[in-house]
């Protein structure tokens, strides 16, 4: 019978902490690129312009058909090769890449979710295209994509376990090499699920939070 | 001050709007009446180019609204627009509805906005609801607030698109009663309504239209007595007895 060992996760306590702060800083920064990213596309999905609206349906449908770990591999290897990446700044535009994608959509979504009413009435009142979306259809979508945006970066930071593969240093990497020198495979890994739910769980309490917050100020 | 020549639009295939031309002079106040799809929307929401039109004209205050070479944002400016929905910005408070393009477009400073953003809404009885969220507000509340809204522009000329249909009967009047006061002042309005008696009461005249087409064209006294037109007949028959 296996004899559990729980010491193995104590003894090696700063490896996990380093690697799920490791963690957190590529999907924050992953998500901070991928954001800026989105809002180009996500309004060039809707845009007049024929040839951004392409550009921007080529990006959104293919990164949504592209498995992630193909992405980043393809990311790595590739694109790596050209730009001298390395592993930690390939996984991080890979995985911004990835989100922004989908970031895309939840923008379009958003924007689109504002009533045509509201787009009017700025114009009628002598705003330009540009103010009006500004100041009166973009702070709407803002509160609409807040929720959506949320889970999106609670996403990537499961999605971000898969960037190991290429060799960034993170939770799950420092996991598989806790296992390759301590043969505890079943209380590392078990311990990893623990720190990602700790750190997805405690995310999603923050952001309920301040979507409360903001859905009051409103009412 | 509003001239309308010989305006087509169609949406697609269905012909909204056949040839119509219409002037309104300064100061004067117009109804535009009819059956439903008749095209007053379309038309009044030309006037100000929310609508794009296939061919002719329309000049209002000088500025020839559809020509390529207008600056719309500029031209929108002389022109208020009330919608039957409101459309506040429900993210603002009522003042704020009121000051934020007069501050985006015309530049003022938050303190002249606001001042005159102020007036306007107490001019409306809605001194105590400058700090109020749209959804805090009843029907014709809202609606108030969209006028003053659109009056902070200082605009030349007024366009509402059923502006009480929206609203339950009880709050019909105090938005009457805002127009009424805008046509004592001199504003030149184009209103479309289904309130005949307003209509009878503030209009210089009365435009009826049905098919995209305007059939008659009358002063109030004469329109609601004695049409010409059978279609008027037909359509004041229907909306005056029920
Ligand atoms: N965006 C649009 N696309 C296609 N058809 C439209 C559009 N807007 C209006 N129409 C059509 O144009 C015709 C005129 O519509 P319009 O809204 O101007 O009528 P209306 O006189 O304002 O009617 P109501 O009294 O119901 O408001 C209708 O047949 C309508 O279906
Ligand atoms: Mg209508």
């Amino acid at each position: 019978m296996y004899m559990y060992d729980w010491s193995v996760i104590t003894r090696n306590m700063d490896v996990f902490i380093y690697g799920a702060l490791k963690t957190l800083e590529i999907s924050a920064i992953s998500i901070l690129l991928a954001i800026p990213i989105g809002i180009i596309f996500g309004m060039g999905r809707i845009s007049k312009n024929k040839f951004f609206r392409l550009i921007s349906s080529i990006y959104v449908e293919i990164i949504r058909g592209v498995p992630l770990l193909v992405l980043l591999i393809w990311i790595f290897f590739v694109l790596g090769q050209f730009l001298k990446l390395g592993s930690y700044w390939g996984s991080i535009w890979g995985l911004a890449i990835f989100a922004g994608a989908f970031i895309a959509e939840i923008v379009r979504s958003g924007i689109q979710g504002v009533p045509k009413g509201q787009m009017e009435a700025a114009r009628s009142l002598g705003m330009s295209h540009a103010k009006a979306m500004t100041h009166i259809v973009l702070p709407q979508a803002f509160r609409r994509v807040l929720p959506p945006l949320a889970s999106q970066f609670i996403m990537l930071i499961k999605d971000s376990s898969l960037i190991s593969i290429i060799g960034a240093t993170e939770l799950t990497l420092d996991a598989k090499n806790l296992v390759a020198t301590s043969f505890r495979s079943i209380e590392v890994w078990t311990f990893v699920a623990v720190v990602y739910f700790i750190m997805t769980f405690s995310l999603s309490l923050i952001i309920r939070y301040f979507e409360t917050r903001l859905s009051k100020s409103e009412a | 001050m509003i001239s309308i020549k010989n305006v087509n639009k169609s949406f697609g295939a269905h012909h909204v709007l056949t040839d119509v031309s219409l002037e309104v002079p300064k100061s004067n106040v117009v109804a535009l009446i009819g059956p439903s799809g008749a095209g007053k929307s379309t038309l009044i929401r030309t006037i100000n180019a929310l609508e794009p039109i296939d061919n002719g004209e329309i000049i209002v205050d000088g500025i020839s609204i559809h020509d390529k070479k207008t600056d719309i944002n500029k031209a929108r400016l002389n022109i208020g627009f009330v919608f039957q929905s409101f459309n506040l910005f429900p993210f603002l408070t009522a003042l704020e509805n009121v000051t934020i393009s007069p501050m985006k477009v015309k530049g003022l400073s938050k303190e002249a906005a606001e001042k005159r953003g102020k007036e306007l809404l107490a001019s409306l009885g809605l001194a105590d609801k400058c700090d109020a969220y749209p959804s805090r507000l009843s029907g014709g509340q809202q609606q108030r607030v969209a006028i003053a809204r659109a009056l902070a522009m200082d605009p030349h000329v007024m366009l509402f698109d059923e502006p009480t249909s929206a609203l339950d009967p009880e709050m019909v009047t105090e938005v009457l009663d805002a127009i009424r006061k805008l046509a004592k002042d001199g504003m030149t309005m184009v209103v479309v309504t289904h309130e005949m008696g307003f209509a009878k009461e503030i209009c210089d005249e009365i435009v009826f239209m049905a098919d995209g087409k305007i059939v008659e064209r009358a002063a109030p006294d004469k329109f609601f007595t004695n049409p010409d037109t059978q279609r008027a007949q037909d359509f004041l028959s229907k909306v005056l007895n029920h």
